[in-house]
Order: structure tokens, then C-alpha cells, then sequence
């Protein structure tokens, strides 16, 4: 389990969404409206698409491909297609906003 | 530094004042320096959604109006559960109750009603409320959990809105009233009757004509004593008797108070720099309770403190709907008879349905309806002109002609003169109702909405629209009842009206009060929106770039492996040895794995990496080729006179400069044009969105073709003589369709939807295709390259790259 400073919230527009590398693993990192902000792996299990492309509804992201749409709390796909992504820990320090990222899947 | 802004302190962080700032901001944004002082502990939200959440149609987070992160966002600074307590007028100064003086040099008092709380002994108990705020909400909510019996006292309005959200919540309610009927404000006794009942079978209980006397209980609430010694067990008490605006503050610091704050048409008070808006405002001698008035207010005042010329605010004509599921209310005007009047009624207490008219001096003075209430409007607006319907009155009660009320079987509609006015808003008669359906082929609502405006502003004559369509169209009839996504069930058309009607300005408020069904919306309906605002507010609205599709906000195509395609615009397919040698260049240098030529005349780069845009953008230094919106793509073109045997006009020129005019135009789909140098039409012009075609001496005209999944051939507009009368019509076309058509609806289908004829009679008019033009250079004239945008702002070219700072802690 690795801990990681990845940047800061202000790196990340409001509904926007930026990417990290970590060893062959791309995540993707998105802030909500509420300014949380959420990571999960940055491929659609359904043909791969980049999530960090696409449009974020609330706590959902929708795929830039064809739309599945993803729940970045629990990276479940909504009905009513099927699937779910790998989601990543993300602690936001309220004092100087840096994110960090813990992988427990590695 | 010191902040030179002028400051502006605004009192009370409700609908009303929080909406003239956000209509200030756009004005003016820089003006100010501004300061929010609010008792309530939450960021602006929609109150009227109160009544909603009580009921379950929202959450408390979708109401909210504005974020925290808004006011951040637009430098605003917030005092959140602060209360002003008394204001120095002549220093300019205002004072909290916790402990902030803050000097102003414009001040706005918005500070709204308070409910009127009826003074019973006891009613300081616990579990005594009213129904105003979020706190008042929960407190219902709450006390849901633990308790089961909840009383209401007042049967108006928001007194039965509050007995539906707590039977909702599973308590067993009664409704406490001390008239003899329930909303007796807004209705006769038989309405009132026939709602009540209605509302019994939803599981309401009617305490009528009931004098409350006192609160009973110990520390808590345990019932309700009457004046005629009955008691009603009670572990809630909600008062809704009424509100009355909240002066104190403005009283107490020598601002001129009535039963509001009086203000006159800019919404100023007595004293210089002071002004009013919302409930706590009389204008001529009237507060209001309602938020459309609110919202008139709030855009004059904007105006005034921006220095934007206005005409002032004239006062409102208003209009109620009780918000409970299942029931349909309508009143207006004087409808309780005095001496003098006269009044028709009709009851069917099989159908559920009462009307009744209130005459005098042959002129309609008032109306009641309950159960059917499609006559609503066309009632409301004899009301308001004073016609007179000396003859006329037993027809507009029963919607049928003294003389189809002799013939065995007349149907009311099919007897009504056709000079009529069905749709009362826009002054549509049946006649041509009839006619768009019977000549014009409309066989839906939205088409009779499209092509005569009825039904389009207010809806209330729907149900007759649809009775004529279902007369003259019979089993033509399409039925189409489905929002444009599944966040809303309302249509295009009501979207776009009710957008310009209560001037909404962002994507979020316009979901806030028109209440969508979803969080924040989906990847159908916020383009569709963030389209609709920009296309109806081009030069105020700021674009949402997090509401545009994926290729819209990296401007370049997505492809199915995550690269992107990069197209520079090539004008008319017109390019250069140093043009070609520069993208040549840059493409092996950025090692694209694939260059094509598109099927309109120009240079595909495919297989790009994201990161690699910018670079390469800022070293092909040409302008964005549209490639991937809904925009103008390309002008494909031939060679036309310039070379060809055959050619009559320069085709290339004419390609070019339409595709000078019109790139970067945001469009509902996106927009192929073409232009052909004869009638041998080798740019195929006949199946693109807009095609041109020279003919001897002029051009052809053609528009709605799609060379897509459904191959369709163009209609042709017309033909015209000149190079500028090209351009002209194009312009005029392609505004049209802006205005008209649905978001991800092409030229094709539109023009199939809306017929070739509707369009032509709106373009043969010089003046709406002049009036056209000049909308439409408006909306181009704020459009910017995005790449180049891109390249210069860090802010924005970030977003092409991954973050960088990976520490591990
Ligand atoms: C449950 C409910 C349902 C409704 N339904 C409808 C409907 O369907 N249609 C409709 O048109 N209208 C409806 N209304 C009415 C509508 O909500 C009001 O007309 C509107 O909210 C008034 O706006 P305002 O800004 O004037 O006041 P408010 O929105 O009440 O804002 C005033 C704010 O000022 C604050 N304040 C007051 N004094 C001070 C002070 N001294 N210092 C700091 N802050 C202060 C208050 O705390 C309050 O937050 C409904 C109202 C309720 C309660
Ligand atoms: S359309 Fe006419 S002018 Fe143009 S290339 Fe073909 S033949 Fe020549
Ligand atoms: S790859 Fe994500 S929806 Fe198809």
C-alpha cells in the first residue's frame, strides 16, 4: 500500500477530471461540484474508453464512447449495462488542498 | 491594495436578492465589490422546492441554487447565519449580530416575509413550526421518525402543500381551518368542495370552521384546544396562516415602511443607496408573495446598479397553482358574487369538473374552474381586456355555440367560431389552429406549438389544442409526451420558452427551476442546455465547457483508442505548397500514424496523443477545422469558373468566403455547406445542409440535405442573383435553424419536421431575413479559436496533460 501526493484540488476544474501514471496503471482523478474529489481507473469496462474524457453528472461519469455511466463512489456501472471499475483512496488535505492517492489494489 | 470597487452589501441571501446579483454579474461584472449577509446557515436555494422535497420529488442538495464554490468562483464575499441587526444610513454602514460592521455604497434589502405565527398561548412549544425554511423542513422530517400524528392550521395554499408532504412522510394529518371551506382565497365554496373531497381520498382529514385556541402539552406539543372545547391530538403543529414581509430592520433604520418596504419602478427606497426586491418590497402599493414578480424585480435593479437604461418595473400580473399531485386548480379575478354581478356555473360531480363565470356589466370579471381547467386561459385574458360577451356567456361556460347546444351531437370545439382565441398568450385562433393541422399537416402539439405558437407560453389552452387536433387530424394524431432526455419530461420548445421567459442564465438554474429529475443532469440534456442558453443569450452567456461533448471540450475528435484527429481548416479546400508543407512537417515530427484526406476536402492527422494537441496545434498555427462539433464543419466546393469548361461562377470564392462567415458557428448539429460551379453539381451540393448551385446569371439555393445515415436531398429555398444575396440566405438559414430546431437535430430532420413551406415563408420576408442576419453575426461575433485559446492559457492547456507532482508520502 503506497501513499502519494498527486497535486493539487485546484489542478482539477470543477466537473473536470485530470489523469496520473502509476506503473502501467492509468487513474483517473475527478472533482465533483461539491469538490470532492474521486479516483478511479481510467478505462471503461466496456471497450476501454478513457473515463477522464467524459462528462460528469453528479457523482457519475459518463463515457465518452458510448455512455456507460460510471459511479465514481463505488465505480459500479449503472443499469442498464454491467460491470464496475477499480476505485482508489483519496484523502484532500482542507489546509492546503493537496490530494493524495493510496493504492490498495497494487 | 485597496479595492476601488464601488461596495455593494446585500441583506438576505434568499431567491430575490441573490437573483439580482447573478443578473449583475453578468451586466457588470467587475462593478462591485460585493458582500452577502444571510440568516439562514445554507447557500441560496429554491424554496418553492420546499414543498417537493416534503413530498419526495427532490433532496435538499438539488435545490440548492448556488454553491459555495459560485459565490468563491465570482469573488463574493458570504456571511452565512448572520443577521443584520440595524443599519447606519448616514455613515453607510451595517451591523451584524455577529460582531461585522461592513460600509456600503450601495445596499439591498431582500429579506423576505416571516410566516405569520398565530399568538395562541403555548405556541412557543416544541414541535410548533411553520413552513418556510429548510430547518422547518427537517424539523418535519424528523419529527416523521418518532411521531404520528401531525396538524396543519391553515387550509390555503401552503397549508395544504404541507399536509401532502407530511402524509408523504407517513404522518396521519389533519388540515385545521377557519372558514367554513379550504382555500377560500382562491375559490367557491363547490370547488373548494370538490377539492377537499379529493384530497380525502389521498387520506387528508378536514378540521372545518375550527377557532384554535390554545397549544396544549408540556415541554412538547400533545394537541390543539378549539374555542368550542374539542381537542385534536397533535405531536406537530404546523402554522401556515399567512406571511407578512419582514420591515423590522429597514423600520428601525428610518427606511420609509407600509405593509413593505416601499420602493418605487427601480426598486429604490427614500433613502439614497438603499433599495428593495422580493417579499419584503411593496411597489405600488402591493407585496408579493410569488417568485415571478420577484424576478422581474430583481433584473430592473440589476439594471439600475449596473447603469444599464431600463424602463423600470411596471408590477406584475400573477397567477397560483397548488403544487399537490393529481389536482388542477384555476381561479381568477373577482369570482365571489357581490350586488351587481351575475354568475354561471357548471358541476359534474361524475367527472370531478366545476365551472363558474362572474359577470357584470356584460364583461367577465372572474373565474373559477377545478378539475378542467383548459379554459383557464383564455378566460384569464377576457378578464384582463374587459371584452364584452353580451351573448356570449352560456358558450364560454360550456365551450360550445348557442347553436351546437340545439344540434343533438355538437361537439363543443367543432361549434366554436373560428375567429376564437384558443391560445390567449399569443392570440391564436381556432381558425388557424385548424388550418396548420388541416393544410399546414401538423399532427402533433409541438408541431401547432411550432408553426402557431399556441399553447407555447403559458400551456394552459393545451387541452384544447389537442381537442382540435384530435377533430381535424383524427387518427393522424401523434402523441409525443417525452422530455428531451430522461431528466425532465419537458420538450424542446417548453425548455426554450420557459428559458427566455424567466430569462434563465446558466445550465443549473435552469434544472433548478424547471426541476429536473436528476443531480446534474445527463450527457444528453446539459449540451442541449448549455446550446440553448448560448444560442438565446449569445453575448451575456458563459459558455459551460463541462456541459459540451467530449470533442467539443479537446477539440479535436475522439477516436476509438483514446487518440484524437487533428484538422486545420482548409477554406473551401483551398490550400497552399507552404500550408501543405506545414502540416506536413508538423505531422512527421509529431510521427502521426495517419494522414488522410477527409471526405470534405481536407487533411486528417489521426492517432494523435492528447498530449500531444497543444504542441502541435502551436506549431501548425492555423485555425481550428471544426472537425468534430456541432458547428460548421466544411464548405466542400468545385473548381467552378476559375478552371472548369463547364462553370458559370466562381465556386471556390463563394466557398470561401461562406466558410469565412460562418466557422466557429455553434450550431444544433453540425453543418455541412457546399458550393457547385454549374448544375452539374461536383461539389455535391444537393445533399449537404446548406448547397449552393450557379446557374446562368445566379445561384440555386438548396437547403436540408444529409449525406448521412439517411440519405436526403435538398429542398430547394430559391435562387437569387447576386454573391451577397448568397450569403444573405445562408445567414438567414442557418440562424433559423439555430433558433428552431432541437439540439442534435440536423437541417434534414428539421426541415422534415417543420416543413419546407413554414421555413420559406419566414425567409421570403426581407425584413426577418435582415433581423436574422443580424442575430446571427451577433453570435459569431464572440466566438474565438479554441486552439489558439488553448495554446495561450495554462489554465486550460493543463487539462492536456497528467498531473505532474507523484510524491509518495
Ligand atoms: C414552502 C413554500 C412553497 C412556495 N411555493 C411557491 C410557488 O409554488 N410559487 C411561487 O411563485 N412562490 C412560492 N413560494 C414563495 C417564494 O418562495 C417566495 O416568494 C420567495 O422565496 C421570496 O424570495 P425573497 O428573496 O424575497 O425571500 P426569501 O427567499 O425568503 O429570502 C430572504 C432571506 O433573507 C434572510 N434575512 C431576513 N432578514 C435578514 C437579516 N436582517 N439579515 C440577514 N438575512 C436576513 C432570510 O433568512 C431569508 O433567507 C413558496 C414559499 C414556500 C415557503
Ligand atoms: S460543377 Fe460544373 S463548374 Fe463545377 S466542376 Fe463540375 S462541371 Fe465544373
Ligand atoms: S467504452 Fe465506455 S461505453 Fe463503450
Amino acid at each position: 500500500m503506497t501513499k502519494m501526493l498527486v497535486g493539487k484540488v485546484t489542478d482539477i476544474d470543477i466537473k473536470g477530471s485530470r489523469i496520473v501514471r502509476v506503473g502501467d496503471h492509468e487513474i483517473a482523478l475527478f472533482r465533483l461540484s461539491d469538490g470532492e474529489v474521486l479516483a478511479v481507473e481510467n478505462k471503461c469496462p466496456h471497450k476501454g474508453g478513457a473515463l477522464s474524457e467524459g462528462m460528469v453528472c453528479g457523482s457519475k461519469v459518463h463515457c465518452p464512447l458510448h455512455d456507460w455511466r460510471i459511479d465514481l463512489h463505488t465505480g459500479v456501472v449503472q443499469e442498464p449495462d454491467h460491470g464496475h471499475v477499480v476505485t482508489y483512496e483519496v484523502e484532500v488535505d482542507q489546509s492546503n488542498g493537496s490530494i493524495y492517492l493510496t493504492e490498495r489494489s497494487l | 491594495m485597496t479595492d476601488i470597487r464601488k461596495k455593494l452589501v446585500l441583506v438576505g441571501n434568499g431567491m430575490a436578492g441573490v437573483r439580482a446579483i447573478e443578473h449583475l454579474l453578468k451586466l457588470s461584472p467587475e462593478a462591485y465589490e460585493i458582500t452577502i449577509f444571510g440568516s439562514e446557515p445554507h447557500p441560496n436555494y429554491n424554496r418553492i422546492m420546499l414543498s417537493s422535497v416534503l413530498a419526495g420529488g427532490s433532496s435538499m442538495e438539488e435545490i440548492i441554487i448556488n454553491d459555495l464554490e459560485w459565490y468563491h468562483s465570482h469573488g463574493i464575499r458570504l456571511y452565512m447565519g448572520h443577521t443584520i441587526t440595524s443599519i447606519d444610513t448616514a455613515k453607510r454602514k451595517v451591523y451584524s449580530d455577529k460582531g461585522i460592521v461592513m460600509p456600503y455604497d450601495e445596499l439591498i434589502l431582500a429579506t423576505g416575509s416571516n410566516p405569520f405565527m398565530l399568538p395562541l398561548p403555548g405556541a412557543e412549544k416544541e414541535g410548533v413550526i411553520a413552513f418556510r425554511d429548510i430547518k422547518d423542513c427537517q424539523i418535519m422530517q424528523e419529527t416523521s421518525q418518532s411521531y404520528r400524528k401531525a396538524v396543519v392550521i391553515g387550509g390555503g395554499l401552503l397549508g395544504l402543500e404541507a399536509a401532502r408532504g407530511l402524509l408523504h412522510l407517513g404522518m396521519e394529518v389533519s388540515v385545521v381551518h377557519i372558514h367554513p371551506y379550504i382555500m377560500e382565497r382562491q375559490l367557491d365554496e363547490p370547488a373548494s368542495v370538490m377539492l377537499r373531497k379529493e384530497l380525502e381520498e389521498q387520506g387528508m382529514k378536514f378540521l372545518l370552521n375550527k377557532q384554535s385556541e390554545a397549544i396544549l402539552g408540556k415541554k412538547r406539543v400533545k394537541g390543539l384546544l378549539f374555542a368550542d372545547g374539542e381537542i385534536a391530538d397533535a405531536d406537530l403543529i404546523v402554522m401556515a396562516v399567512g406571511i407578512k414581509p419582514n420591515v423590522e430592520l429597514a423600520q428601525k433604520s428610518g427606511v420609509q415602511t407600509n405593509r413593505g418596504i416601499v420602493v418605487n419602478d427601480y426598486m429604490e427606497t427614500n433613502i439614497p443607496g438603499i433599495y428593495a426586491v422580493g417579499e419584503c418590497a411593496e411597489h405600488r402599493g402591493i407585496a408579493y408573495g410569488l417568485v415571478a414578480p420577484l424576478y422581474e424585480q430583481g433584473a430592473v435593479l440589476a439594471k439600475r446598479l449596473a447603469g444599464v437604461p431600463t424602463d423600470g418595473y411596471p408590477g406584475s400580473v400573477t397567477s397560483t397553482k397548488l403544487k399537490v399531485s393529481g389536482v388542477d386548480v384555476f381561479s381568477a379575478g373577482q369570482f365571489t358574487e357581490r350586488t351587481g354581478t351575475r354568475a354561471l356555473r357548471y358541476q359534474d360531480e361524475i367527472e370531478g369538473i366545476y365551472k363558474k363565470l362572474v359577470i357584470q356589466d356584460d364583461q367577465l370579471v372572474g373565474a373559477v374552474l377545478f378539475g378542467d381547467t383548459g379554459d383557464g386561459a383564455q378566460l384569464f385574458s377576457m378578464i384582463k381586456n374587459g371584452e364584452n360577451i353580451k351573448g356570449k356567456e352560456k358558450e364560454l361556460l360550456l365551450g360550445v355555440s348557442s347553436d351546437a347546444l340545439a344540434s343533438p351531437k355538437g361537439n363543443r370545439l367543432e361549434g366554436m367560431a373560428d375567429d376564437e382565441i384558443i391560445c390567449g398568450c399569443n392570440g391564436v385562433s381556432k381558425g388557424t389552429i385548424a388550418e396548420a393541422i388541416q393544410s399546414g399537416g401538423c399532427t402533433s402539439v409541438g408541431q401547432i406549438k411550432a408553426c402557431t405558437k399556441a399553447s407555447a407560453s403559458c400551456g394552459g389552452c393545451k387541452p384544447l389544442v389537442e381537442g382540435l387536433l384530435q377533430l381535424y387530424a383524427g387518427d393522424n394524431v401523434v402523441t409525443v409526451k417525452e422530455g428531451i432526455c430522461g431528466c425532465t419530461t419537458l420538450g424542446r420548445d417548453e425548455i426554450v420558452a420557459e428559458i427566455k421567459r424567466m430569462e434563465l442564465k446558466t445550465v443549473k438554474e435552469v434544472m433548478n427551476v424547471l426541476e429536473w429529475n436528476t443531480e446534474e443532469g445527463c450527457a444528453k440534456c446539459r449540451p442541449s442546455l448549455n446550446y440553448y442558453l448560448g444560442m438565446l443569450w449569445p453575448e451575456e452567456y458563459i459558455d459551460e465547457k463541462e456541459s459540451r461533448i467530449t470533442n467539443e471540450r479537446y477539440h479535436a475528435n475522439i477516436q476509438k483508442d483514446g487518440t484524437y484527429s487533428v484538422v486545420p481548416r482548409i477554406y473551401g479546400g483551398v490550400t497552399s505548397p507552404a500550408e501543405l508543407m506545414k502540416i506536413a512537417e508538423v505531422a512527421a515530427k509529431f510521427e502521426v500514424p495517419l494522414v488522410k484526406f477527409t471526405g470534405g476536402q481536407r487533411l486528417d492527422l489521426l492517432g494523435v496523443k492528447k498530449e500531444d494537441l497543444p504542441k502541435m496545434w502551436e506549431e501548425l498555427d492555423m485555425p481550428s477545422g471544426h472537425a468534430y462539433g456541432k458547428t460548421l464543419r466544411t464548405v466542400k466546393t468545385c473548381v467552378g469558373s476559375t478552371f472548369c469548361r463547364f462553370g458559370t461562377q466562381d465556386a471556390m470564392g463563394m466557398g470561401i468566403r461562406l466558410e469565412k462567415a460562418f466557422e466557429r458557428l455553434n450550431t444544433p448539429g453540425k453543418v455541412k455547406l457546399a458550393v457547385s460551379g454549374c448544375p452539374r453539381n461536383c461539389a455535391e451540393a444537393t445533399i449537404k445542409d446548406f448547397g449552393v448551385v450557379a446557374i446562368d446569371g445566379g445561384w440555386e439555393l438548396h437547403i436540408g440535405g444529409n449525406g448521412g445515415v439517411h440519405v436526403r436531398a435538398t429542398d430547394l429555398l430559391g435562387v437569387v442573383k447576386t454573391d451577397d444575396e448568397v450569403i444573405e440566405w445562408a445567414s438567414a438559414f442557418l440562424q433559423y435553424y439555430r433558433e428552431q430546431a432541437g439540439w442534435n437535430e440536423r437541417t434534414a430532420q428539421w426541415v422534415e419536421r417543420v416543413g419546407l413551406d413554414s421555413i420559406k415563408e419566414v425567409l421570403e420576408v426581407r425584413e426577418n431575413r435582415l433581423a436574422l442576419q443580424e442575430r446571427i453575426h451577433t453570435a459569431l461575433s464572440v466566438t474565438t479559436d479554441p486552439w489558439k485559446q488553448i495554446v495561450n492559457e495554462p489554465e486550460l492547456r493543463k487539462n492536456f496533460e497528467q498531473l505532474s507532482e507523484m510524491k509518495t508520502v
